[in-house]
């Protein structure tokens, strides 16, 4: 098997004329969080959404090996990939436990037990207790916090090998910020790998194993996550002082 | 009008009422999954009729050349984009083509055999419910992320498509069916026809089905999340094309049982769908084809307004229905905030 879960190599995205993400190469290793940090606009959710299938690109996307680009995204969630959007994408008119149970909808289809997604509902609401309190509630009522929660725990009962998020914090306050993110840094434990997009450097460097810098559709550096938390460039650009 | 004329009227709209119903349910289940307005539903209900009909003057029903086009067409198309995914391609075939096929053999072999008329009624649904995943395998899979407006030229281009395919097949001959039952109740001065009441006990039964379907089932919930959010479901590994097919198979099914209980009722011809379908729009349109309860509502209304209608002005009677829709569009642009299509 191999070491690297995600392999993306030299991939662009373009919107009509316009390339978003312009010879993008990264990695994600088994068991691992890798960050892509940037600026507003520098094509992460782009590069993100590509990765996914959601979006048209060119280059080598491997998954656990296998060449991955040019599939749907729903054959991507069937292999083990799950994305937590920027948007969050729920089911606003359907409740909190409809949401999670469509998460698993992929696992039923594959013939897993009714059991076995009871049991990742039960490893979600430990990890997000306010998702047990909130099971009847419309989706569309909850705040924003509760909503990130949401959209993870919908993602979580996929069991995913790879989670893909994007932009956790946005819109959100630091303390639930830091919340999602230590619960992020838990999953790892449980094997779980992780693509973290994020515009608030400092917590996703903080969070992450390995960095990568994204400018304009182009990554300008990247390295331990430890080591680009005291780059220079890093500090100057996207962390200031503390 | 006295008391008996009004209860007469009452029956009858009712009755019609019910089976528009039921299309709006299927037009509204349709457009909240897709976004196509689902002009062709009508002649669903209209071959469903025709295929009885045949069976019970013991000819071989057209229904069975239109599955076998259909699936030949469906399976033709599959080959052309999938043959280089064999085991992808067997798959999509067993859920589009095979179907085709198979149902056109049992009406084969159910008109050759002249079996009873509950199995020729449950053929009847089987056939034209396999036509659903053909025909949006056909029409509207390779458009599935165009704007409202050309997925709705497409389909009415599907319902002149299909209406000239039910001339070549079905010819142009009127027909009318047995009646399920030929029992009648006497309700003090009323007497109500066995008919109108299985009219009535289908079509609650079909919208407790749905409503459980979609609040208990997997699948149902996979098809409310489709029309909630097209992004989300995919996420979750929703195909846009499996939600798609499953809501036209489901609307198909829906104007089978419809015709079937339209056929004694009413003269069918090949053409006939497209008028009962407009009359189940409207009904649709009063719940903004969102909701299912305000649409069955409206839907019944159609049918009650229509049946008076006929008494008081019979030659404006289509007139006075369609004319329902304008007050309700314009308390509806007044109403609702206007959402750029994404």
């Amino acid at each position: 098997m191999s070491e690297l879960l995600l392999d993306v190599e030299d991939i662009h995205v373009a919107y009509g004329q316009v390339e978003a993400v312009r010879g993008v190469s990264l990695n994600v290793p088994h068991g691992k969080i890798a960050t892509v940090i940037g600026p507003n606009g520098a094509g992460k959710t782009t590069l993100l959404s590509a990765v996914m299938g959601l979006l048209p690109s060119r280059g080598a996307v491997r998954f656990a090996g296998e060449r991955i680009d040019g599939k749907d995204t729903e054959a991507l969630v069937r292999m083990g990939m799950s994305l937590v959007p920027e948007k969050r994408e729920l089911f606003a008119e359907m409740t909190v436990l409809d949401n999670l149970e469509l998460g698993g909808f992929a696992r039923r289809r594959a013939g897993e037990s009714r059991a076995a997604l009871a049991n990742t509902l039960d490893e979600v609401f430990a990890l997000f207790p306010r998702m047990k309190e909130r099971q009847p509630q419309l989706a569309g009522t909850l705040s924003g916090g509760e909503r990130q929660m949401l959209a993870v725990g919908r993602a979580l009962m996929g069991k995913p090998k790879l989670l893909l998020l994007d932009e956790p914090s946005l819109g959100l306050a630091p303390l639930i910020t830091r919340d999602i993110l230590s619960t992020i840094s838990k999953l790892r434990e449980t094997g779980l790998s992780v693509l973290l997009v994020e515009q608030n450097a400092r917590a996703a460097l903080q969070t992450a194993d390995y960095g990568y810098v994204l400018e304009t559709g182009e990554l300008s550096l990247e390295g331990n996550a430890a080591d680009l938390l005291h780059d220079e460039r890093v500090i100057a650009t996207y962390l200031g002082k503390r | 009008m006295d008391s008996t004329i009004a209860a007469l009227l009452t029956q009858d709209g009712l009755t019609n009422g019910a089976i528009y119903c039921m299309i709006a349910l299927a037009l509204v289940l349709v457009f909240a999954v897709t976004r196509v307005i689902f002009v062709p539903q009508g002649e669903f209900v209209a071959f469903s009729a025709l295929t009885l009909a045949a069976f019970e003057q013991n000819k071989l029903p057209g229904t069975v050349w239109l599955l076998l086009a259909l699936g030949a067409v469906a399976a033709l198309v599959d080959a052309g984009s999938l043959w280089r995914e064999p085991r992808r391609l067997v798959r999509t075939w067993l859920g589009t083509s095979a179907p085709c096929v198979a149902a056109a053999l049992l009406v084969w072999l159910v008109a050759s055999a002249q079996l009873p008329f509950f199995v020729q009624v449950l053929t009847t649904i089987a056939a034209v419910t396999a036509m659903g995943p053909a025909v949006y395998r056909l029409a509207f899979q390779p458009i599935a992320n165009a704007t409202v407006l050309t997925l709705l030229i497409v389909s009415v281009a599907v319902h002149f498509v299909l209406t000239g395919l039910g001339l070549l097949f079905f010819g142009a001959e009127g027909v009318r069916t047995q009646p399920f039952t030929s029992a009648s109740f006497t309700f003090g001065a009323l007497n109500i026809s066995g008919q109108s009441l299985l009219v009535y006990a289908f079509t609650a039964f079909l919208v407790i089905a749905m409503a459980a379907f979609f609040k208990f089932t997997l699948f149902g919930k996979a098809l409310r999340a489709t029309a909630s959010n097209r992004t989300g479901a995919r996420l979750v590994g929703v195909s846009p094309n499996f939600a798609g097919s499953l809501s036209v198979t489901l609307a198909a099914a829906i104007g089978a049982v419809s015709g079937l209980l339209i056929g004694p009722i009413a003269t069918i011809y090949y053409d006939s769908g497209f008028l009962i379908g407009l009359k189940g729009f409207v009904g649709a349109i009063v719940g903004g084809l969102a909701s299912y309860p305000i649409a069955a509502g409206g839907a019944i209304f159609v049918g009650l307004v229509e049946s008076f209608s006929s008494f008081w002005a019979s030659a404006y009677k289509e007139v006075i229905v369609f004319t329902l829709i304008i007050p309700v569009l314009l308390w509806r642009s007044l109403t609702t905030t206007h959402h750029e299509e994404e």
